[in-house]
């Protein structure tokens, strides 16, 4: 088989514009990364201690995912599977993240000095976020199309900007405000709070939508 | 430093976990079972030994610039041979492990060990860090998986031991189980209640002082 009818078997099915925004809001309040599946907890707890820097690192989230998950589609498709070297996903996924967060960083650099300035510093955090390398990985386990996997992308970063805002409010009110065991002071009772925020989202999961 | 006081410190006092509250993401979504939990912290201790004595073997080797690329690319390699032979040998903890046995190779502890220890010293202690590092990263997972079960479930090790593999059931707690312990929301909460009484007794002794 030569490499193009290789390609053209591997590809995955072109899926339903209502499987899509199903998807898509599944991504942000069901199974939110954060929230219900533990993908990029530790970021989420070093970069939420004020709101500004929460939203910088979740629009940078956003932009890293939504493009790590074309990326990592085209290499699966076009270069894994044709070869037969989908076992070596893992390595030539976090290479390829790794590799693209590195250019985002030097073309930004250049290109966009003021929006650098905002997010720059967030970037080489999230080459080893493990939400990132999630969404690539879930976007070929799941086999969704290439328009699927942007909207999962795009829309599981939207899910941790919203998880890490939320988040950041509630830790800026619990350091003025909020008074606790002195046991609890700082860490724990920011775990505590992100229980309960947890536990609101566990109320999305009974959302039906048709 | 000898072998004793470097377990101690990194079980104990310099716990990654719980003290350093790095590697989170694992801790909190594979604890939902103490079999889960110790399946999770071996695998992550072997990647860590593994990549240790690698890393340190060609520190003299990897260029200062593009060091961090290599040592991700060393632990996804051994990444994927825990993979692997996971699902090949241990079929179902590999599938309640799920998406998490790949992403071992984002675990902060093992990039950070690398970059802060194994890249500046010696093989053999590079190893001993990793046996270390990965004892108290494995100790963290279990005391959190052992209670979320425990109160969760009701159970302790279920799927491998006792009738029909149910695990060891305590009687009340099983019959009366707190679900919510061994969904998403209990898992921030047990760490939570774990850190606080940590800083409990770290404040009660600095007050003995």
């Amino acid at each position: 088989m030569n490499y193009f009818a290789a390609v053209q078997a591997g590809l995955p099915g072109s899926m339903a514009l209502t499987d899509i925004i199903f998807l898509a809001i599944s991504a942000v309040l069901v199974n939110n990364y954060i929230l219900v599946q533990f993908l990029g907890c530790c970021s989420f707890f070093g970069v939420s201690k004020k709101t500004d820097t929460a939203v910088g690192m979740g629009m940078a989230v956003i932009f890293v995912m939504a493009l790590a998950s074309i990326v990592s589609w085209a290499v699966n498709y076009f270069v894994l599977v044709p070869l037969e070297l989908e076992y070596m996903r893992t390595i030539a996924f976090i290479l390829v993240i790794a590799t693209l967060v590195q250019l985002v960083e030097m073309f930004m650099k250049k290109a966009m000095p003021s929006l650098y300035q905002a997010l720059g510093i967030f970037l080489p955090l999230i080459t080893t976020n493990c939400a990132v390398l999630g969404a690539a990985i879930t976007n070929i386990d799941n086999q969704y199309s290439l328009l699927g996997s942007i909207v999962y992308g795009v829309f599981a970063g939207v899910g941790y900007l919203v998880a890490i805002v939320i988040f950041a409010s509630i830790r800026e009110r619990l350091e003025v405000t909020a008074k606790c065991p002195k046991c609890f002071e700082g860490f724990p009772i920011a775990l505590v709070s992100a229980s309960l925020l947890a536990m609101a989202f566990m109320g999305f999961s009974g959302l039906k939508i048709w | 430093m000898k072998f004793k006081d470097r377990l101690n410190s990194a079980v104990l006092l310099d716990n990654p976990v719980f003290m350093q509250t790095i590697g989170l993401c694992p801790t909190l979504a594979t604890t939902t079972s103490l079999s889960n939990a110790i399946g999770m912290g071996l695998a992550a201790t072997v990647v860590l030994i593994c990549s240790n004595i690698v890393i340190s073997m060609l520190r003299k080797f990897i260029p200062e610039k593009v060091r961090i690329a290599a040592f991700i690319t060393i632990i996804a390699g051994f990444v994927t041979i825990i993979d692997l032979s996971l699902q090949a040998f241990m079929p179902s903890l590999a599938a309640s492990l799920g998406l998490f046995l790949p992403l071992i190779v984002v675990n902060c502890i093992i990039l950070g060990r690398a970059e802060a220890y194994a890249s500046k010293n010696k093989v053999l202690p590079s190893a001993l860090d990793g046996i270390c590092m990965g004892i108290g990263f494995t100790f963290a997972l279990v005391l959190m998986g052992f209670f979320r079960e425990l109160l969760g479930a009701g159970t302790i090790l279920s799927g491998y031991v006792g009738a029909d593999k149910l695990g060891i059931q305590i009687p009340g707690l099983y019959q009366y189980p707190a679900a919510m312990m061994i969904l998403p929301a209990g898992g921030f909460l047990m760490m939570g209640f774990l850190l606080a009484v940590i800083q409990y007794f770290m404040n009660k002794k600095k007050g003995d002082k």
